[in-house]
């Protein structure tokens, strides 16, 4: 059955047992995103340490997609430099928009090909993105504070 | 029940389609939109093959027949719903539209003649509303209130899913200006008291609009026995076309009430300086209207009357029952909205808990009945303060009408337990 391809067994592994959730001090920004289609919520926080992402924590409501997308970002963004961090979101975007047609980089994106399935699904890409999107918001937001 | 489903189902054609790799569908999503009906299909056709024109302004005869189509469906509509006759009755894009146009022609009854004094609004006045309503019936009254500095009150709701009317004597009071509720819910599937909070709203002045967009697919409606003063519904949730709704006004109403868009059509005169608008309901029709889509209606209105507005209550009251007994079966569902039949219609929203006792998100609950052909909707259903009062986000929302049979309640029932299956730890 083609639920198999989106909810893999890590997306369901990070969905019942989610990392960095629970939100953290210190931080520099926090933002808030919802996902209006699917009514998935993110609180998200970031830390930045000059040009490396100390630390991201977050609560977050919603469906396994946008749990377990948010628990693997923040194992894979956590203690990088916020360039690749950024870029490793814009080579998940690319997976989101591929309609599945893509074959996604291992060595970039690592668990997160796990949602590569997910992309076939149009109503369900949202809920996939939510958290990098948080993230990306609340990193601009923490660079402005910083400058 | 007198309906015979099976040949009602026959006239579907979407209903003998298969989905996600040969499923049949199973379409309990028609709360959002109601499938249609071949009589239905074969009257746009019919109407765009044979007698496409514009209407009122064409002067050959396709332009009367095409005229013909659209004022027989008016009129269609007025019988449909009791309305006094024809001219109170306004098309419009959808319900929202109709919402929309009652609330923007409040706003500008401001700096209209004294006339429209009955539907100013300004500092100190109220517009009172319901928790449970759709977004359609909240966010134009917010923007009303905003425009005009009244300001925005609403019932509550009781645990068990019905309006909260201990404070009616409260909220509808001398500063009452217009009263807005659904006369069934979206998200609920509960029947409000219209009749009663119109009488509270009429003796101290207050405007009543009804939300019919639940209501008028599945019960007989007579606008002019429930009291109200406007009424909206939506074509595509009564078998109809998307793209056409209908706002239902008094006549004495539509008269002072100022316009709302304009455009060609909906004037008497236009000169530079200043225009004057033709009487109702064309003062409120601006620009070419869907024509197709009102041949559309009138032919799902012929549909429903065929088989019979009493029959239809009454098969999905039955079914509704039955679905109600085999939810509760589902251990872990939690249904939102009254868990008997009465004053309810098929709208079932539930919460779902997994085997090991988590809750699972109504999208992934959703994506699971859709693999198993079994199409729902989830999410806040438009209905995001109604969610928030139960402490939720969203939920999963199964929907009936009379062309569902127990079978399809049942594939719900067992994808439900799929679901839970699926998404508890192995
Ligand atoms: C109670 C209620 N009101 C308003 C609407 C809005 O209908 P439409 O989107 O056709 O304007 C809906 C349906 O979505 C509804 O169920
Ligand atoms: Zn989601």
């Amino acid at each position: 059955m083609q639920l198999e391809s989106m909810y893999q067994e890590i997306i369901l592994d990070h969905y019942r047992n989610p990392h960095h959730k629970g939100l953290r001090d210190p931080y520099d920004a926090e933002v808030h995103h919802v996902n209006p289609t699917c009514g998935d919520e993110v609180t998200l926080r970031v830390r930045l340490d000059g040009d490396d992402v100390a630390d991201v924590s977050y609560d977050a409501m919603g469906c396994s997609i946008s749990q377990a997308s948010a628990s693997v970002m923040a194992d894979l963004i956590i203690g990088r430099p916020v360039k690749e961090a950024m870029n490793t979101g814009d080579e998940f975007l690319k997976l989101m928009q591929s309609k599945g047609q893509v074959d996604p980089d291992e060595d970039v994106l690592e668990d997160a090909v796990a949602f590569s399935g997910v992309s076939k699904y149009p109503a369900r890409i949202k809920c996939a993105l939510l958290a990098w999107m948080a993230w990306k918001d609340a990193t601009a937001k923490a660079m402005e504070a910083q400058a | 029940m007198s309906i015979d489903v099976g040949r009602v189902r026959k006239d579907f054609p979407i209903l003998t389609r298969s989905v996600r790799d040969g499923r049949p569908l199973v379409y309990l999503d028609s709360a959002n939109t109601s499938q249609k009906p071949l009589q239905v299909i074969d009257a746009i056709e019919e109407y765009y093959s044979r007698h496409n024109a514009n209407i009122h302004r064409a002067t050959h005869q396709l332009g009367e027949e095409a005229t013909e189509a659209y004022e027989g469906a008016r009129l269609k509509v007025a019988g449909f719903i009791g309305a006094a006759d024809e001219s109170e009755v306004v098309f419009t894009k959808n319900i929202s539209e109709g919402i929309n146009l009652v609330a923007y022609a409040m706003g500008n009854a401001a700096t209209s003649g004294p006339e429209a004094e009955r539907f100013r609004v300004g500092p100190g006045d109220e517009i009172v509303i319901t928790e449970m309503e759709h977004h359609s019936n909240i966010v134009p009254w917010q923007l009303l209130a905003q425009r005009t500095g009244a300001t925005l009150r609403w019932f509550g709701v009781t645990d068990d899913g019905r309006l909260d009317l201990t404070d009616v004597d409260e909220l509808i009071n001398e500063r009452t200006k217009i009263v807005s509720v659904a006369h069934q819910s979206n998200v609920l599937g509960t029947v409000n008291p219209v009749r009663e909070i119109a009488a509270k709203a009429h003796a101290v002045g207050a405007l009543v609009l009804v939300d019919g967009a639940q209501a008028v697919p599945q019960m007989p409606v007579d606008v002019a026995e429930l009291g109200a003063d406007f009424y909206g519904f939506t074509a595509h949730k009564l078998c109809g076309p998307t793209g056409i709704g209908v706002l239902w006004g008094r006549r004495e109403l539509l008269e002072t009430l100022p316009p709302f868009l304009g455009g060609g059509e909906m004037i008497e005169t236009v000169a530079m300086e200043r225009s004057t608008y033709a009487p109702p309901p064309h003062k409120f029709e601006a620009g070419t209207m869907p024509i197709a889509e009102a041949a559309g209606l009138s032919a799902a209105i012929d549909y429903l009357r065929g088989i019979g507005l009493e029959e239809i209550h009454a098969y999905e009251h039955e079914l509704l029952a039955y679905a109600l007994d085999r939810l509760r079966e589902v251990e872990g569902l939690r249904l939102l909205g009254p868990a008997e039949a009465e004053d309810r219609g098929g709208a079932l929203s539930f919460t779902l808990q997994g085997l090991d006792g988590r809750e699972i998100h109504p999208h992934d609950v959703s994506q699971v009945l859709d693999a198993h052909g079994v199409a729902v909707r989830a999410g806040h259903h438009c209905a995001r303060p109604l969610h928030r009062r139960f402490g939720l986000t969203a939920s999963t929302r199964a929907s009936l009408y009379f062309y569902n049979t127990r079978d399809e309640v049942d594939a719900l029932a067992d994808g439900l337990r799929q679901t839970q299956k699926f998404f508890s730890a192995a």
